[in-house]
């Protein structure tokens, strides 16, 4: 299909918040709000969207950048790249899920541009760093007119391209709390090719052992791209809290995560096989989690 | 749309140029700067055939404004070779097939020099992964995989 040129608009670069929610108001529902632009910029092309104002946050410091200075967890601010993300030591190290999820997403000249927060914001079921963050317990902070407020990535999601933040709201940072001891994660994409494509099945898990590595203490499952929105999966989450975990154990996982997503069926494939390969899927990332938390010793 | 005044740094070269907002970066090297070693493809970021370096890191510059690679180092094919002088990876293409049609090439290139210059020993299936963003009709990869590994021997032999 011919790609048009893109349609004629206002740049406004903010270079605060408080800027850049002044502008949302004053022009609301004639502004888009421009971060990466990997997703806004093809859909003006397409004229599916057609601004006539373009808030730029690119600009906006504070809104950038990876912060792991307490205690609790690392702070992400939601302009951060997907290739800052990939570079990250500290993601890699500590949140091996994520990591997995940005390391493999779209290309590496759309990771320079697309950022965490459009990934979140765009709310589209196959969003790669959804699960992952949904596993890792992380949570958004969002500012409006009105102050802060956060929910957990688990509660962010309403529907197809839909979320809470509300259109006079920015999301600010994603929050993720360090992992306990004796835990890790992993995340598992389905494709139809190795690279730049969307998630047919995509699932998370975030596993935490006992000190004698017998027990799972704690477990996580969220699934992508087989529901209306990412979700977690706590049917799947009981079969193996207070358990051994094993391959026996992580497939009975999987059959129950397969029963309990509702994918459907398109283009790319249909709902039986997207439930068959979340089977498979979800017993690979537990298992997967379980081997990354046995190798850190 | 009313134009807005923008200074580009490409390939070393300060550009001061006017343009309207929604132009994207390819449009203004292509058309307003003339360098069309940059090629402009499926225009929605899946071919990688506009890939172009900014601050050393490869960017689809369909999906860039021309406003927003202000204050950004721009490298673009035309800035890879010293006048005659063909860069490694050029000079790899060249030696191992890697240019059928030439399309993709530009582009294929650029990656190649944002990969190496992080990676300079890559295995195949690291080389692969770094050109995933660039789609190639012609050569089926493996000459493209074979070129970039030729570079990054030759750039190694000739740094020393």
């Amino acid at each position: 299909m011919f790609i048009k040129r893109l349609p004629g608009f206002e740049h406004h670069a903010a270079t605060s918040i408080p800027e850049a929610l002044d502008l949302l108001t004053r022009y609301a529902g004639k502004a888009e709000v421009y971060a990466g632009g990997t997703d806004l910029l093809v859909a003006m092309k397409k004229r599916e969207k057609i601004p006539e104002h373009l808030i730029d946050l690119k600009g906006i410091a504070e809104m950038r950048g990876i912060r792991s200075n307490d205690q609790k967890g690392i702070h992400i601010g939601s302009l951060t790249t997907l290739a800052e993300l990939e570079s990250s030591s500290v993601v890699k190290g500590k949140f091996a899920a994520l990591w997995d999820a940005v390391n493999e997403m779209a290309s590496p000249q759309i990771r320079t541009l697309g950022t965490i927060g459009g990934n979140l914001c765009g709310a589209v079921p196959s969003a790669d760093t959804a699960p992952p963050l949904i596993a890792l317990g992380a949570s958004v902070k969002m500012v409006g007119p009105d102050g802060d407020r956060s929910v957990l990535v688990e509660n962010f999601f309403k529907g197809p391209k839909e979320s809470v933040l509300r259109k006079n709201e920015l999301l600010k940072e994603v929050f993720i709390p360090n992992p306990a001891e004796f835990s890790s994660g992993s995340y598992v994409k389905l494709m139809r090719r190795n690279a730049l494509d969307l998630a047919l099945v995509g699932v998370a898990a975030y596993l935490r052992l006992d000190s004698n590595d017998k027990i799972c203490k704690e477990a996580r499952i969220a699934l992508g791209a087989v529901a209306p929105t990412p979700i977690r999966v706590p049917q799947t989450e009981e079969v193996l809290a207070g358990r051994p975990i094993d391959i026996t154990r992580a497939e009975e996982a999987g059959r129950v995560a397969s029963q309990v997503c509702f994918p459907i069926t398109d283009i790319r494939s249909t709902s039986g096989y997207r439930c068959s390969m979340v089977e498979v899927l979800t017993k690979r990332a537990v298992l997967e989690a379980h081997r990354r938390i046995l190798g850190t010793r | 749309m009313k134009l807005v005044e923008i200074t580009l740094k490409v390939n070393g070269i300060r550009y001061a140029v006017d343009v309207k907002p929604q132009r994207t970066l390819v449009e203004v090297l292509r058309e307003t700067l003339g360098l069309t070693g940059t090629k402009k493809s499926c225009n929605e970021g899946e071919c990688g055939a506009c890939t172009v370096l900014m601050d050393g890191k490869p960017a689809a510059s369909c999906l860039v404004l021309a406003i927003d690679a202000q204050g950004k180092e721009i490298l673009t094919i035309e800035g890879l070779s010293q006048g005659e002088n063909l860069h490694p990876i050029q000079r790899a293409f060249l030696k191992h097939g890697g240019i059928q049609c030439g399309f993709c090439t530009p582009g294929m290139v650029m990656s190649a020099k944002a990969f190496l210059d992080e990676h300079p020993t890559p295995t195949p299936t690291e080389i692969r992964k770094a050109i995933s963003g660039n789609l190639c009709r012609c050569t089926g990869y493996q000459q493209i995989v074979d070129s970039i590994m030729g570079a990054s021997h030759m750039m190694k032999r000739e740094s020393r």
